[in-house]
């Protein structure tokens, strides 16, 4: 029977998604891809600075798959899990030479073999990149590959339609989801006999981050409330170089270090000078001074607190919350390959970051926690079994996890260049797995009874309902700013137990005042007012997670850092943190797992810190 | 709630639409000045507080975007009757344009309109799929590196590989309207670079028939707009005369050595 033919259906055109719906494809199966934005839109093309992997030239200088696996776990304090990270480093090189058949404009050397960069976390050159738009040009190349399948029928798009419910059977599987279509407001059922989150991340939680308008995590939240677990809801990144802006903070990327890019204050507080009139003297490179063997090229957790404590010290620019991020001195054929970043600079500040110093400021990047999920070790724990269903599977059976909404790769802080190959990994190595859990299926989801869909469709109805029907008095616009100062107040950089606590009541609050809300459109037709406002209270939802999960956590482990609790505490805290969604008492329960240390131990973390 | 008095206010004019085929219509908005405000966030100003100048409660602007740092393409807008991104539309350079200190706002004319300013581009990724804008790999199994490449040619690839299927290039063409068949620049310009990949130019034959077809390279009226006002500063008329010199010779050929054999 045709119908029963088997599909997976992936929610999220970014390269986890495309990478996963490509090989999905390739192994026969049938794809329904959904995307709140046309797929080439999605938030990956944001990613700049490159892709790390192995290669022929760092190889011979002494670099290895086991050093990127090893800097990875040593980058996220150990809070990831080794088998997958070990896969991971191991295929990265494969990757690279797979997109570059597919045509990625990698930078080239003189002799036309592909260039490298420096990057964070990392003494070896081993940093793949295409300009400083590295991002958008893999999520181009995948988006073609996509294409192409389309063409043949087997990937169908379902573009401008947005997830809003799991579909779990009795047996609390995972059989497809409920979507709406965000121009006609549809909403309806999908059946699946797998389904692959690929969401990305929550910055939006915070209010201006240097993510896009979708990353909400409102998708994560939906399957939390509806059964998934997170993992490590609390281990968020706060990228060093960013430029602070109205509608959000503009992405400066990790590459303008990578290139020879220097961070520094005035040595004098409050100097008003313009930057290239203080002499080199006259210059505090804190960084390169606390850091000499890594300089500028530590991890982002800790760039990121070191210039938050000098301009916390009143070492900012001005005295304000600013520092430099200077290329002035850099040559013109370097500056040719950062062209992509200097022009975002110069369009949106006005200033040439090849005359003169950046100003820039931490902010809000990347969620290293997300959705629980676990996997097949091999017996020597070096990898997993290629192909098992248990693959990235979250606790609900059927429902995968993949790229930046699934917390397995980057523990307590993530390294620069390594999120586009985990992304594209999870797609690639883990779509087998789904294509497997599929096969093993006895009944599919084609001939389960409507009935079971339509309770599902029902409940969104209702919910889209009693949103545009509220009337009440508050702005969800005005809630979502009050969202996203009190948690970046509180929750990013430096957290400590009265201010979480103060957090958590003002969530609270925000909580009870999202029921009494007002929509100002009401409308049927593109409603933009009720997928904001829905995502909103998904938001609320996850924060409450977000902050218990870093008010229990009380140790400081990557970005994670407590001003009340300032050393790592493995005995208590290598640990997985699980938030659970309690349904009864509509509140996150926090366990924590241990996390096996079987290839690599833990060892003190400090990037050769003069005086640690 | 309108803004506090003694803010300067920055009046924004925008034509609206409540849905396709119907009646388009102006409102006005007053958002508070600030330094270093960019269209969007004044549209989501808007959004938090969508009363008009003259204090009618209205509804939140919709406009398509994603990214905010003009890499998406989504946020294409008509701004003060240019075709530009409105994330990087910024206002204290609006403002020297329009020394009255109105902004006005309008989507694409060339794009069947959702709602407001937001347009259904789905023609231009439809074209992707007519020129085979793709590299046709084996498959995703290890089969080593792609071909090797020149700096050089990695650079041209590069800075045609940077387009984000805004629609800057086609709003601005006078040979690409509503309705018609015409191609445009941004498809041209992606046949030309996948013609230049070592492994892409295995298609490049069908992707010239498809060029040499009705809507092709020849409805190009040389106007040469596209390339001023594309965001990415992408060489499309270079582009369009490299696709132009390619279908003659191809046409040269097909003459002499007849129709492909299948």
């Amino acid at each position: 029977m045709a119908s029963s033919k088997p599909r997976i259906i992936i929610v999220g055109g970014g390269l986890a998604g495309l990478a996963g719906a490509i090989k999905i494809a390739e192994s026969g199966l049938d794809v329904d891809l959904f995307s709140m934005v046309p797929v080439k839109r999605s938030h990956s093309v944001c990613a700049q600075g490159g892709i790390n992997a192995c290669n022929k030239v760092a190889r011979q200088q002494g670099y290895s798959e086991w050093m990127h696996f090893d800097e990875t776990v040593y980058g996220g304090d150990f809070l990831n899990h080794q088998p997958p990270v070990y896969d991971m480093a191991n295929m990265a090189p494969k990757i690279i030479d797979l997109l570059d058949r597919m045509g990625v404009p990698f930078n080239r050397t003189s002799e036309g073999e592909r260039d490298l960069r420096l990057f964070g976390g990392s003494l070896f050159k081993r940093t793949h990149f295409a300009g400083a738009t590295t991002g958008q040009q893999l999520m181009y190349a995948l988006d073609e590959q996509a294409r192409r399948w389309e063409v043949q029928g087997k990937v169908t798009k379902y573009e401008f339609w947005e997830f809003l419910w799991p579909v779990v059977d009795e047996q609390g599987a995972c059989r497809g989801i409920i979507a709406q279509d965000m121009r006609t407001m549809q909403i309806r059922a999908f059946r699946g006999d797998a389904v692959i989150m690929a969401t990305g991340g929550n910055g939006l939680i915070f209010g201006k981050s240097t993510n896009s308008v979708i990353c909400t995590g409102g998708a994560a939240a939906r399957c939390y409330q509806a059964g998934a677990w997170l993992g490590n809801p609390e281990f968020i990144q706060v990228h060093p170089t960013a430029i602070p802006g109205e509608d959000k903070c503009r992405l400066m990327s990790e590459s303008a270090r990578g290139e020879g890019g220097r961070v520094w204050v005035p040595r004098k507080k409050g100097d008003t000078r313009p930057p290239g009139q203080i002499p080199e003297a006259e210059r505090w490179y804190f960084l390169e001074e606390k850091y000499p063997k890594y300089g500028n090229l530590v991890p982002r957790d800790i760039a990121t607190r070191e210039i938050f404590f000098a301009c916390r010290d009143g070492l900012g620019i001005g005295g304000g919350r600013m520092v430099y991020l200077d290329c002035t001195h850099l040559p013109d054929a370097t500056k040719h390959k950062l062209a992509g970043i200097f022009e975002i600079y110069e369009k949106f500040t006005g200033d040439d970051p090849c005359h003169v110093a950046m100003k820039i400021f931490p902010a809000v990047h990347y969620t290293m926690g997300g959705l629980y999920t676990s996997f097949e070790p091999k017996p020597d724990f070096k990898g997993m079994v290629p192909g098992h269903p248990k693959n990235m599977m979250t606790n609900v059976p059927g429902l995968y996890a993949f790229g930046e909404v699934n917390y397995q790769y980057h523990g307590g802080n993530r390294l620069g260049a390594n999120a586009l190959l985990s992304c594209i990994f999870d797609g690639l190595f883990c779509g087998p797995s789904a294509v497997q859990y599929v096969q093993d299926q006895k009944s599919p989801a084609a001939d389960l009874p409507e009935s079971l869909y339509q309770k599902f469709a029902q409940q969104e109805e209702t919910k889209a309902r009693k949103l545009i029907e509220s009337n009440g008095t508050f702005n969800p616009y005005t809630l979502h700013r009050q969202l996203g100062d009190v948690m970046t107040d509180y929750c990013t950089v430096v957290r400590e137990e009265n201010g979480l606590r103060t957090a958590a009541e003002h969530v609270d609050r925000l909580r009870d005042q999202f029921r009494a809300l007002k929509l100002s459109d009401t409308g049927m037709w593109t409603n933009q007012s009720l997928s904001f406002t829905r995502a909103l209270g998904d938001m609320l939802v996850y924060a409450q997670a977000i902050l218990a999960g870093a008010s229990l956590r009380k140790e400081s482990r990557g970005a994670h850092y407590r001003s009340d609790f300032t050393e790592r505490n493995d005995a208590q805290f290598l640990k997985t943190t699980v938030a659970k969604y309690d349904k009864a008492k509509d509140r996150p329960v926090i366990e924590f797992e241990a996390v096996p240390t079987p290839l690599i131990q833990p060892r003190a973390r400090t990037y050769g810190k003069v005086d640690a | 709630m309108t803004a506090p008095a003694n803010t300067k206010n920055i009046r924004f004019k925008i034509k609206r639409q409540d849905g396709p085929g119907k009646a388009s219509y102006w409102q006005t908005f007053d958002v508070p000045y600030k330094p270093n405000l960019n269209v969007i966030s004044c549209l989501q100003y808007i959004a938090e507080h969508p009363v008009t100048v003259a204090g009618e409660k209205s509804t939140p602007v919709v406009w398509d975007c994603n990214c905010l740092e003009e890499v998406c393409g989504a946020c294409t807008m008509v701004i003060n009757g240019k075709v530009r991104q409105s994330c990087s539309a910024l206002l204290d350079e609006l403002l020297k344009e329009t020394p009255g200190g109105m902004v006005t706002l309008e989507p694409m004319t060339k794009f069947p309109v959702v709602r407001d300013l937001w347009v259904d581009r789905s023609r231009m990724f439809n074209a992707l799929k007519t020129i085979q804008a793709w590299v046709p790999i084996d498959g995703t199994h290890d089969l080593g590196e792609g071909p090797k490449e020149s700096a050089e040619n990695q650079d041209v690839r590069y800075s045609l590989s940077r387009c984000m299927t805004c629609g800057c290039c086609l709003e601005a063409c006078p040979q690409f309207l509503l309705g018609n068949q015409f191609i445009g620049a941004q498809a041209i310009s992606q046949a030309r670079y996948f013609n230049l990949h070592g492994t892409g130019k295995v298609l490049a034959d069908q992707r010239l028939d498809a060029m040499m077809g009705p809507g092709g390279i020849t409805d190009c009226g040389n106007a040469q707009n596209c390339v001023k006002v594309c965001p990415k500063e992408i060489p499309l008329t270079e582009s369009i005369a490299a696709i132009g010199r390619q279908a003659t010779v191809h046409a040269v050929k097909r003459f002499f050595n007849g129709p492909p054999r299948k």
